[in-house]
């Protein structure tokens, strides 16, 4: 299949046209000791009838969370996504698009942006947000980087954050641009009095993710919050946007920054990406958060219209200055996440938040009747830790059954549980993990 | 402006249900730990939803909705079947710690991305996991950083970048922590070989270069640029911004780089999205291939596995294993096109280049009028000369003309640029459309300047007040 519509005589027209006589002479600048004077070692093209086979045939070697209900998460949740959030996805106006930097042509997606921020803001309790970026982790990443100044570099993170995050964070500190220090926490929780121990005058921030790793509501934040803003640093919170229809927000601990993976809002699984990074800020920070913003302005004609904006800040213009180096956002995410918040609501949310914890409660119950027990007994949101001894053995039996089982720690499975789980699939998972079978 | 999706709140009017209970309504989360706080989004039905993001969507412009020459962005056509691949259940409905054995198919795919990035760009490893070309600069670079540690060498704290050099070369070598160095151009629009050679020592860790540049040209030095650096104990980096122009006629691995990113969302064909989801996979070289993030696949026996046990690794710069789903775009769109595809890609893309930069030059001052690659720049020196007409006025007069405008402004180092890149999916009825309305435009801006000046004229808001968005910034809604 090629792309090329100038067929031959086409081409040849065009060549004479520059007097050039063939394809060859296009490429006389490359000196030949670096040409590759051979044919790429790739097959031939396909068709598209045998690309399709191709690629259902790759498809089909996978199990998807439709076929065995999933009790994954660790950071991707298997939350419902509604019909209509992908028909949207596909007016190609939006998903061909490059990034609107001609605001005429391009209020339509400057201001789907605006809404997204508008939303990240409302759930998040924060003043700015910006447009979005790569992932969780990479914002979380990004927001250190906002913290830290020449006479703060330390950042003070919690043993019990997501450990893909927290390997993020340790290779973008590879910069020497900022330090990680991490205070082990207790019974699953953060250690607060070691925490507090560990801010001083060079802390730029504290890392707190809510609900944590372990799927533990965490408790005693506010108290974190004031003993760094005491010491000039920030408070930064990792949040899951479906647990704020119902937790406590970000601004309601005093949090500085909020971070957090926008998938769950209307975004697939899709082994591991593409997702979105949120990034909620208090209104001091503005001029320093890193990524795109859209802003409202006026047009030449007194208008309302949007435009990208405070671009100084950013790569294009400040080159070796700049604190960040993202050029992009997760447009196309974020406009799912905006049209998932809009299709389900405020209420929506919320009922999507409880049930998933009431799921999750239920089978914690079911679990502890066939004698199992929590690894951690605090407060959970929609995902807890139960002890086992071999995990990973557990798992095989729960795949034998045609259950995708949970997260592996090393004495104990994490198991998350979404709005989209039946009583019937728990009642299963329970019984295999309960010995049955 | 269209009414916010805030402004078309109804209460109650949302019907979104979830299946009815089967499980006791209980909260088992302590009052305190509970939000207070009233969330206030949006309430609206449905249909009204679906008429919003649809209204919204015709005040966009796609490359479906036409011709989009933005320079150093690579607009080409996005192929229908790829969209369709990511959807698949097989791969969109897969969580990315499900165990091996259920996602044979996806890691397959992703080992023969790998291979295919590799023989693209002459490199031995590839990693899948940054989400955009920016973060493939950064896995890189840090790369290059942990290379030199591991060598003991850490005195050496800069990177060479050329003047020419997208901002994000800068950029990244600064937010890695190292200190940038310019290397200027010559008159020919390339690496002063004489600059280079001054500027690089003991101290410089590496230099950043994209070829062909961001003139559009190939630095024809490119074999001496690269024993300048590696004689100097440096790295070779290369931008892939622009691999468009060279696909399957030169390599970056022969040139002598020895690590590159790739964009699929630019040189393989998924779609821009309106500013991302992208995709940057980092190749190295094999004496480079240990500090890849992990996990890499590996194929054990006839089993695809995720390989962690990588002690030299640098470590992840991304959750999981990168935008997958673009991954499985731009693997679609590879094997659609084949090897032989993949060299009439850049055929096309450089003849459609020199097409336009040939025939523009009647209107426009081209300062480097010789051979391109899959793009040129063009400036408003004639125009402004004469009438004052700025680049910025012919990008807007050109959105009445239906045109996305080219990239304008960049590189810095030509005054007023115009940066024009056609890509290979445009027919040679599109470009000379194109060519005309440009002399149109030209014959306007002599006899009509200020029509020119005042552009655009026919979109829906006109120039916007930018100065004063960043002054006083508003980037929420608020209730009036």
């Amino acid at each position: 299949m090629r792309y090329t519509p100038n067929p031959p005589a086409v081409a040849e027209e065009m060549l004479k046209s520059i007097g050039l006589n063939s394809f060859e002479d296009l490429f006389a600048d490359i000196p030949q000791e670096v040409r590759l004077n051979r044919e790429l070692d790739l097959p031939e093209g396909l068709s598209e009838i045998e690309v399709k086979r191709h690629l259902l045939e790759k498809a089909r070697r996978n199990i998807t969370v439709d076929e065995y209900p999933c009790f994954l998460g660790a950071g991707a949740y298997d939350h419902f996504v509604p019909a209509a959030v992908d028909q949207i996805l596909l007016r190609s106006e939006f998903y061909t698009a490059y990034t609107p930097y001609q605001p005429e042509i391009s209020q339509g997606i400057l201001q789907s942006i605006f809404e997204y921020q508008t939303m990240i803001c409302k759930l998040t309790g924060l003043d700015v947000s910006n447009a979005s970026m790569y992932d969780g982790g990479t914002a979380l990443a990004e927001a250190c980087q906002v913290a830290v100044s020449s006479k703060a570099k330390k950042i003070i993170v919690p043993d019990n954050i997501h450990p893909e995050n927290l390997r993020i964070l340790k290779t973008y500190a590879l910069s020497g641009r900022f330090a990680i220090e991490v205070i082990p926490g207790k019974d699953g929780i953060i250690d607060i009095e070691a925490m507090k121990k560990a801010i001083g005058k060079g802390t730029a921030a504290v890392v707190i993710q809510q609900p944590n790793f372990y799927g533990i509501i965490e408790q005693g934040i506010e108290e974190l919050a004031e003993a760094v803003h005491q010491n000039k640093g920030l408070l930064i919170m990792s949040v899951d946007p479906i647990s704020l229809a119902i937790l406590k927000s970000p601004a309601e601990y005093g949090a500085d920054i909020a971070v957090g993976d926008g998938q769950v809002l209307g975004n697939n699984l899709s082994f591991g990406g593409p997702y979105l990074g949120f990034f909620a800020a208090s209104e001091k920070l503005l001029r320093k958060i890193p990524g795109r913003i859209v802003g409202q302005s006026v047009d030449s004609e007194g208008k309302k219209a949007f435009v990208l904006t405070l671009q100084a800040r950013e790569q294009h213009i400040r080159r070796e200055k700049a604190s960040s180096n993202i050029c992009s956002n997760q447009a196309l995410c974020a406009l799912a996440a905006a049209i998932y918040l809009s299709l389900i609501g405020p209420e929506g949310l919320r009922q999507i938040a409880l049930r998933s914890h009431q799921m999750a409660v239920y089978a914690k119950n079911e679990l502890e009747k066939k004698g199992l027990t929590l690894k951690y007994k605090q407060p959970f949101f929609r995902e807890f830790a139960v002890k086992m001894d071999n995990p990973s053995t557990m798992n095989k039996k729960l795949l034998e059954n045609g259950i995708i089982g949970g997260f592996e720690l090393d004495d104990a499975m994490m198991l998350a549980f979404t709005e989209k789980r039946t009583r019937a699939e728990i009642d299963k998972l329970v019984n295999v993990l309960g010995g049955e079978k | 402006m269209s009414k916010l999706i805030f402004e078309k709140h109804v209460p109650f009017s949302n019907s979104f249900s979830l299946p009815p209970c089967e499980v006791p309504e209980v909260v088992e989360i302590p009052e305190a730990l509970q939000r207070k706080e009233k969330l206030s989004l949006p309430e609206v039905s449905e249909v009204e939803t679906i008429r919003h993001f649809t209204e919204l969507s015709r005040k966009a412009y796609g490359v479906d909705s036409g011709f989009y020459p933005l320079g150093s962005c690579t607009m080409k056509y996005n192929p229908k079947i790829d969209e369709w691949a990511a959807r698949l259940p097989g791969f969109a409905n897969i969580h990315p710690y499900q165990p091996e054995e259920t996602v044979q198919g996806a890691l397959e795919l992703m080992y023969e991305m790998e291979k295919m990035c590799c023989e693209i760009a002459g490199m031995d490893r590839f990693t899948l996991q940054p989400a955009a070309g920016a973060h493939g600069e950064m896995t890189g670079v840090m790369i290059i950083k942990a290379y030199h540690k591991k060598r003991g060498d850490e005195k050496r704290t800069k990177i060479l970048v050329p003047d020419s050099a997208h901002g994000t070369n800068p950029a990244t070598a600064n937010v890695v922590g190292y200190d940038v160095v310019e290397v200027k151009s010559n008159d020919r629009g390339l690496v002063d070989i004489e600059d280079l050679k001054a500027k690089m020592s003991d101290e410089v860790a590496g230099l950043m270069l994209t070829n062909p540049n961001t003139l559009g040209l190939f630095e024809e030095e490119i074999v001496k640029i690269a024993s300048i650096v590696h004689e100097g104990g440096g790295l070779l980096y290369y931008d892939g911004a622009n691999l468009n122009a060279i696909m399957g006629v030169c390599r970056p691995g022969d040139m002598g780089f020895d690590i590159v990113h790739l964009n699929l969302h630019k040189t393989f064909g998924t779609p821009h999205g309106g500013g991302g989801p992208g995709s940057g996979p980092v190749g190295v070289k094999a004496f480079l291939a240990e500090f890849l993030p992990v996990p890499v696949v590996e194929k054990k026996g006839d089993k695809y596995v995720l390989d962690y046990d990588r002690p030299e690794s640098i470590g992840k710069v991304k959750n999981f294993y990168g935008n997958f789903g673009v991954v499985v775009k731009a693997y679609t769109y590879i094997k659609s096109l084949g090897r032989d595809g993949l060299k009439d890609v850049a055929y096309n893309a450089v003849l459609n280049a020199n097409y336009l930069r040939h025939h523009l030059s009647q209107y426009y001052n081209v300062p480097y009028n010789r051979l391109c690659k899959h793009e040129f720049i063009a400036n408003s020196k004639f125009q402004h000369d004469k009438n004052g007409i700025t680049t910025m006025d012919i990008a807007k007069r050109l959105l009445d003309y239906g045109y996305h405008p080219p990239t304008v402004y960049f590189p810095l180092i030509v005054h007023e640029a115009i940066m024009i890149e056609p890509t290979e999916t445009e027919t040679k009825e599109r470009l000379d459309d194109f060519i005309k309305a440009m002399a149109d435009i030209a014959r306007e801006a002599e006899e009509e300047p200020e029509k020119v000046k005042n552009a655009p004229h026919t979109t829906v808001v006109k120039r916007i007040d930018e100065v004063g968005a960043a002054r006083n910034p508003i980037v929420k809604w608020e209730e009036e």
